[in-house]
């Protein structure tokens, strides 16, 4: 029945995103061959200077870099925050409160970007960023901009976007902890801080390990934020944190405009779409495998966590 | 964590009054842990009042009412890219809608256990794709192999496949929390299985199938990436052809208004501040929409679990 079809649509869609990269991305496996990760220059305008060159090695390295620097101030943060509502906060504000954690899950990554060079960078980088810079410490000297754009901004701007995924995810966790087992803490003298660490965390652990991997896939594939706040740099590894850098999302935005009249240029830009897809989406698989298996309680929310 | 054990209070023998060095010690570290959760809240919250202040006082000196009358080609209107978000909420809301609402109730209802694992995990993947990969097989599939040019079209298929996932999801959880004493009994009164979801399953389920499709749309509202290759943008107010007409959006004006400098009479970051404030007034009204629904759903649930 019609129902039915409607129901492998998802799949089908997804193994049509595969398929596609793969067939585009074929002609640059075959001509870059493995100088393709073993690059340090990504550059496709052959233009007027010098001939294109595709190796993603620095693309690989901001993507991940940026992304691990999310994931661990997010993960911390949002866990506690998610631990605060729920055990604190009386039930009756839970529901307002909780519009915040709504509302960051669905700020557009476009307006996290004006903020980020509007108002978010520039106070970092005037009263952070140019304080610690001056003492001279080896990746926290150079590479600060007036309007704070580079690899750390951008990291703590993807943490915002994916704090709400891992929060969200937890606080549902929290609140499918059973009664009796807080209670059982309780009657055993320990003190609220001691009873979440005991009973709480240890029942939740599994599921926030595999919201975190959901996490770490939307700041892997973040695009528009970071293109606008990484002070897309490209070629060459930065030397400091606060110099600017580029991911693979962010350098198939900015160039593909560009490539759309350069097959090779098109090619290469399939390739790293492909490769990110594939990272992507194992660590989502990772993370809903881990749900599936250990979870038990309340499932993973789908991408966002909205 | 292997925290588990508890060090025990000193001298904290039943009836005997307490040590003070442990006592105090637990105390202090208890205070420590929610001091720390709540800063921890503090840094969820702020973030989401901070953007929601910049971007309003950023956006101040462009409110106007020329904003809905004008159209981009000027820096104080916005006409069409307001009405090319809302053509294309209404397409998501068209394909996304149906598929996915379709799938659900597939997989709530009717789908073989092994099978309906399958689709459900393929889907929930799909979720976790990085959009500017669905952008790119956008362009080059819907775009440039099949001719269609940019458009609606090839846009709306685009945000469909991105928020296709979160539909199904909703849809299925929202079948599967109508009381099965509903299914008993139908069953029980020799209804057909088809009859039995149309008439008497799916009524109740439907204030949580809308909370889904208004997760769908608020996604789809802030999405850029997917967009900027297969809709491009323009400076025209749309209309519905479908094919070879390029549309303007509203988290495209933002993404091209933060990197042009202001010159004499055209303030394009106030603009692109407005356009992303349009934006957030959609979503908030989409959030709220969706609370004043979730709730209802949760209210008929609740009174047909008896």
């Amino acid at each position: 029945m019609g129902l039915a079809v409607a129901a492998f649509i998802p799949g089908v869609a997804l193994a049509c995103l595969a398929a596609e990269m793969i067939w585009q991305a074929y002609p640059s496996i075959r001509d870059n061959g493995t100088s393709f990760f073993t690059g340090h220059v990504f550059a496709i305008s052959s233009g007027y200077s010098g001939t294109a060159s595709f190796g993603i090695l620095p693309l690989l390295w901001g993507t991940l870099i940026s992304s691990l620097i999310a994931l661990a101030i997010a993960l911390p943060v949002a866990v506690g925050g998610a631990i605060l509502l729920v055990e604190r906060i009386p039930k009756r504000l839970q529901g307002p409160l909780s519009v915040f954690l709504e509302l960051l899950a669905g700020i557009p990554s476009v307006v996290f970007g004006l903020w980020g060079v509007f108002t978010f960078g520039p106070l970092l980088s005037r009263d952070i960023y140019k304080p610690i810079s001056k003492l001279g410490l080896p990746w926290l000297s150079s590479g600060v901009t007036p309007n704070g754009s580079g690899m750390l901004t951008a990291s703590l701007v993807l943490c915002v976007m994916i704090i709400p995924i891992i929060a969200s995810t937890t606080r549902e966790l929290l609140r499918s902890v059973p009664q009796t087992s807080k209670e059982g803490a309780v009657a055993l003298g320990l003190n609220g801080s001691e009873a979440v660490r005991v009973v709480t965390l240890p029942f939740v652990r599994t599921g926030v390990i595999a919201a975190a991997f959901l996490g770490w896939g939307r700041a892997l594939g973040e695009t528009i934020a970071v293109l606008l706040i990484s002070n897309n740099n490209a070629n060459g590894y930065p030397h400091s944190i606060f110099a600017g850098f580029t991911t693979m999302a962010a350098t198939i935005a900015q160039d593909l405009d560009t490539a759309l009249t350069v097959p090779a240029a098109l090619h290469a830009l399939a390739e790293v779409g492909l490769v990110l897809l594939a990272v992507t989406l194992i660590t989502n698989f990772i993370g809903r495998l881990i749900a599936q298996r250990f979870g038990g309680g309340a499932g993973l929310p789908v991408g966002r966590g909205v | 964590m292997s925290t588990a054990v508890v060090e025990p209070e000193v001298g904290g023998l039943p009836g005997e009054p307490r040590a003070n060095s442990g006592g105090a010690a637990r105390k202090n570290r208890d205070r420590l842990t929610w001091g720390l959760c709540g800063l921890a809240f503090l840094l969820i919250v702020s973030p989401a009042i901070s953007i929601l202040i910049s971007v309003f006082h950023q956006a101040a000196p462009d409110f106007s009412l020329s904003m809905f009358t004008k159209t981009t080609a000027d820096t104080s209107g916005l006409s069409n890219a307001i009405l090319g978000t809302l053509l294309l909420l209404l397409g998501v809301l068209i394909v996304a809608g149906t598929i996915g609402v379709a799938a659900g109730i597939w997989l709530a209802e009717f789908a073989p256990p092994r099978l309906g694992g399958v689709l459900r995990f393929l889907s929930e993947v799909l979720s976790g794709s990085p959009s500017i990969v669905i952008g790119y097989v956008g362009y080059v599939a819907l775009v440039t192999s099949f001719h269609w040019g940019y458009g609606l079209l090839p846009a709306v298929l685009a945000l469909s496949t991105l928020v296709l996932p979160y539909v199904v999801k909703t849809t299925e959880v929202a079948m599967r929390q109508v009381p099965s004493a509903l299914r008993e009994a139908s069953e029980a009164l020799g209804l057909f299985r088809a009859t039995a979801v149309a008439r008497i399953i799916l009524p109740p389920a439907i204030p949580g199938i809308v909370s889904g499709l208004i997760i769908a749309l608020a996604i789809s509202t802030g999405e850029t990436a997917p967009l900027l290759f297969t809709a491009n943008f323009s400076n025209n107010n749309p209309t519905f052809h479908l094919f070879h007409h390029s549309l303007g959006y509203l988290t495209a004006v933002t993404f091209n208004d933060i990197s042009q400098p202001n010159t004499p009479g055209h303030n394009y970051a106030a603009q692109g501040a407005a356009a992303a404030a349009v934006t957030l007034v959609i979503l908030i009204v989409l959030i709220a929409l969706g609370r004043v629904v979730s709730a209802r759903s949760r209210r008929a649930t609740a009174r047909m679990s008896l």
